[in-house]
């Protein structure tokens, strides 16, 4: 047992006198949350548009200042001809046109009845329909306060409640992510690239004719990081509660120790990977490509799994990640207890125990 | 210049002699190229929808009905209370709840009024947002045919009514590839180049060839554009693949030209590949080197435009994205590709990225050092 413990020292003191690297561990995280906390959002607002308005009365300056104060929406230029609309839409500046056909007021008052033309960079499909959908829903509210007194019969009114999030903060998405994202990095990769690296300097013959067994070795290379990614979880939860305000409502100790088991699952991976691999740059970029991607892409806190085609949606149950995603959003952010995500847990302690057969039964002792 | 040719011919041929070198550098983009566009639809569709009828009316059957043949929804539970359905959407398997209280029918009938009660999960708050807005529009729909049956309206409207008319220019289908393979093409270039760059100089010096160069006589200029001309043509290959798989798989023809997309892509895989080089005079191991590229880089892609608009964030963050080379190109490729933007668009961006080109290999020249 001694022995295993000078080896743990070992690889301890192998990542604790690289500071560069020991840097970019520690802050990687922190750097993440705070970016996708506060500067990255799915929400659009503040989008640059411009207004073509033919008629320049009252009715049209009140719905463009209207337009203008809503935080959606900043219109920072007028146009004067329809070609300037393609001009401007090309150099990349607007988003979104509006045009006010002439005699926009006279229409609506005398003939009750005028238009509007909104014109969308489609090209993201997504914020064109979230604009037009802002700029119509200012746009009748407009219309709604020309006609206030006539009370409308037989309406609906929907009362809306939004669960979980009622500011429609990203960060309640992103932290789980996040997380996910981090304990993947930190161990897969690094684990990976620490083992192939003593193949590749040579050095792995000493290690390997030492008198610890193999698997002892391989273990002891994995605690370390184990350590990292445990400190690296705590930075992520005091950021996220005390920076950020995203609560954790579900049990601590429950969140903990699934971080815990999905560390494990990302080790064995990165043993994984380790086995196949030569070189350092093909362990990099093996782990690059078939860990960093499937987790930012199939964990669902960027891109809702069910939009995607159906072989995509197969893939994605096999990336740990998922379902990790899932019980990190069960246990903080919805509070729910074991009950909620056991089967979630056990397809992760599968998973891990499948991998960890693989890598250990083809873990050779024989270099080459 | 014969230096520079014999060095060129040395990188190139420890490029093509490492077959996993090559692996990386043409299957794993392309493989991408086909599923991530896929995988990376932000379109909402399919809403797992949970549905708490009290009435049972022949007016809650129809809305439930027109919400559901709408194809934004699946109905996937049908509770008889609303704890029941808050119960199915934390295990996930439906994200709204509709709520139809008792005497919805009536009310609406006979008082002029009714409630409904939507509950959405909103720890996506795009999805939530959207899937309110869509749920909001059909009911709407629904009450304005609710209206018409029992109002006689006039021919000509009472009341003064805006018309609001849409144009999607430049993507009229809302595809959702035609956004992202342009963007993901430029990610995937990025994390190429600048990889491949920053471990390249590195991986001499960790396994010590970089001594045998220092005692030639090769200039330094000459030493480091030795290690970036290769990757900037294999990058520049790997650039027209994508394009190639763009055009046939996605569908997606340029409406500008190719040459301008060339010609700033040139320039600014200049730029990228002198940023790797960079990192790489700086750090001491390939490990360190990979770390810090792909910190950088995922800093890059994050605060780039690709996935997240760059106008919503705030002003301290943008004020970041204007030193991002990437933003620049994703910015680039999307109005060149989408909106037929020419060299006279963007003349501004390829002014900044020649800058950036020249600062990062500048630096880097500088920052190598013959002297161990």
């Amino acid at each position: 047992m001694n022995q295993f413990f000078i080896f743990v020292k070992k690889e301890w003191l192998h990542i604790w006198r690289d500071r560069r690297t020991l840097f970019i561990l520690i802050w990687m995280p922190i750097v993440q949350i705070i970016l996708y906390g506060f500067a990255l959002t799915n929400e659009v607002k503040n989008a640059e548009i411009a207004v073509f308005d033919q008629s320049n009365d009252v009715a049209t300056t009140t719905i463009i200042n209207e337009i203008n104060a809503s935080r959606y929406f900043k219109v920072i230029k007028n146009l004067h001809s329809y070609k300037e609309i393609g001009a401007t839409f090309r150099q990349g500046k607007i988003r979104l046109a509006v045009v006010f056909p002439p005699n926009f007021q006279d229409n609506l008052l005398q003939k009750n009845y005028a238009q509007i033309q909104l014109i969308a960079d489609a090209s993201d499909p997504n914020t064109a329909n979230t604009l037009t959908n802002y700029a119509t829903a200012i746009i009748h509210d407009y219309q709604q306060s020309l006609n206030q007194n006539k009370d409308l019969p037989y309406t609906i009114t929907t009362n809306l409640r939004m669960l979980y999030n009622p500011e429609l903060k990203s960060s309640y998405s992103f932290v789980p992510g996040v997380m996910a994202l981090v304990l993947m990095l930190v161990c897969a990769m690094m684990t990976s690239i620490a083992i192939v690296r003593e193949k590749e300097l040579g050095t792995m013959e000493v290690i390997l004719v030492s008198p610890l067994k193999p698997f002892r070795i391989i273990i002891a290379k994995t605690i370390p990081y184990l350590a990292v990614s445990i400190f690296n979880i705590a930075c992520i939860l005091l950021l996220s509660v005390y920076v950020l305000n995203v609560p954790i409502n579900g049990s601590l100790v429950l969140l903990v120790s699934e971080s815990i088991l999905f560390t494990i699952t990302a080790l064995a991976i990165g043993i994984l990977i380790s086995n196949g691999a030569k070189t350092q740059q093909s362990a990099m970029f093996t782990s690059l490509l078939s860990l960093f991607l499937p987790t930012l892409l199939f964990s669902g806190f960027l891109f809702p799994i069910e939009s995607m085609p159906w072989p995509l949606q197969l893939i994605s149950n096999i990336v740990p990640a998922k379902w990790y995603y899932i019980i990190v959003e069960s246990v903080m952010i919805k509070g729910l207890g074991f009950w909620a995500v056991w089967k979630e847990t056990l397809i992760l302690v599968v998973m891990t125990l499948v991998l960890l057969g693989i890598s250990i039964r083809n873990f050779k002792i024989r270099l080459a | 210049m014969r230096v520079l040719k014999f060095l060129l011919q040395k990188e190139f041929r420890q490029i093509f002699r490492d077959p996993s070198i090559f692996r990386v550098l043409f299957i794993a983009p392309i493989v991408q190229l086909l599923i991530l566009p896929l995988a990376a639809n932000y379109q909402i569709k399919n809403i797992n929808l949970a549905v708490v009828d009290h009435d049972h009316s022949q007016y809650s059957q129809i809305l439930i009905n027109k919400i559901v043949s709408s194809g934004y929804f699946r109905l996937t539970d049908y509770s008889a209370t609303f704890p029941l359905a808050l119960q199915s959407v934390e295990l996930d398997k439906s994200d709204l709840i509709l709520e139809i209280p008792e005497h919805f029918q009536k009310d609406l009938v006979k008082d002029n009024k009714a409630n409904l009660f939507v509950a959405a999960n909103a720890i996506n708050g795009i999805k939530a947002g959207l899937g309110a807005a869509y749920i909001q529009q059909i009911i709407q729909n629904y009450n304005q045919t609710v209206r018409m049956k029992w109002i006689q309206f006039p021919r000509f409207s009472p009341q003064p009514t805006i018309d609001v008319e849409y144009s999607d220019w430049y993507n009229p289908n809302m595809n959702y590839p035609f956004f992202m393979v342009p963007g993901i093409l430029v990610m995937l270039i990025t994390i190429i180049g600048s990889n491949f760059a920053a471990l390249n100089i590195v991986k001499e010096k960790e396994l010590g060839t970089i001594e045998q160069i220092n005692v030639s006589p090769i200039k330094k200029t000459y030493f480091i554009l030795g290690k970036l001309i290769p990757f900037w043509i294999l990058a520049l290959v790997v650039l027209t693949a994508g394009l190639i798989i763009a055009r046939l798989v996605y569908n997606i023809i340029p409406v500008g030209h190719y040459i301008t997309i060339y010609i700033f892509s040139a320039i600014y895989l200049l730029a990228i590949l002198g940023l790797g080089l960079l990192m790489s005079t700086y750090a001491q191991t390939q490990q360190q080197s990979f770390l810090v590229a792909f910190f950088v880089i995922m800093i890059f892609n994050l605060m780039s435009g690709l996935f997240t608009p760059i106008e919503s964030m705030p002003h301290w963050a943008q004020v970041i994205t204007w030193f991002n080379p990437v933003s620049y190109f994703i910015e680039v490729m999307r109005m060149a590709i989408l909106k037929g933007s020419g060299l006279a668009d963007i003349k501004n961006q390829i002014f900044a990225i020649i800058g950036f080109a020249i600062f990062f290999n500048g630096w880097a020249i500088l920052n190598y050092r013959k002297r161990s």
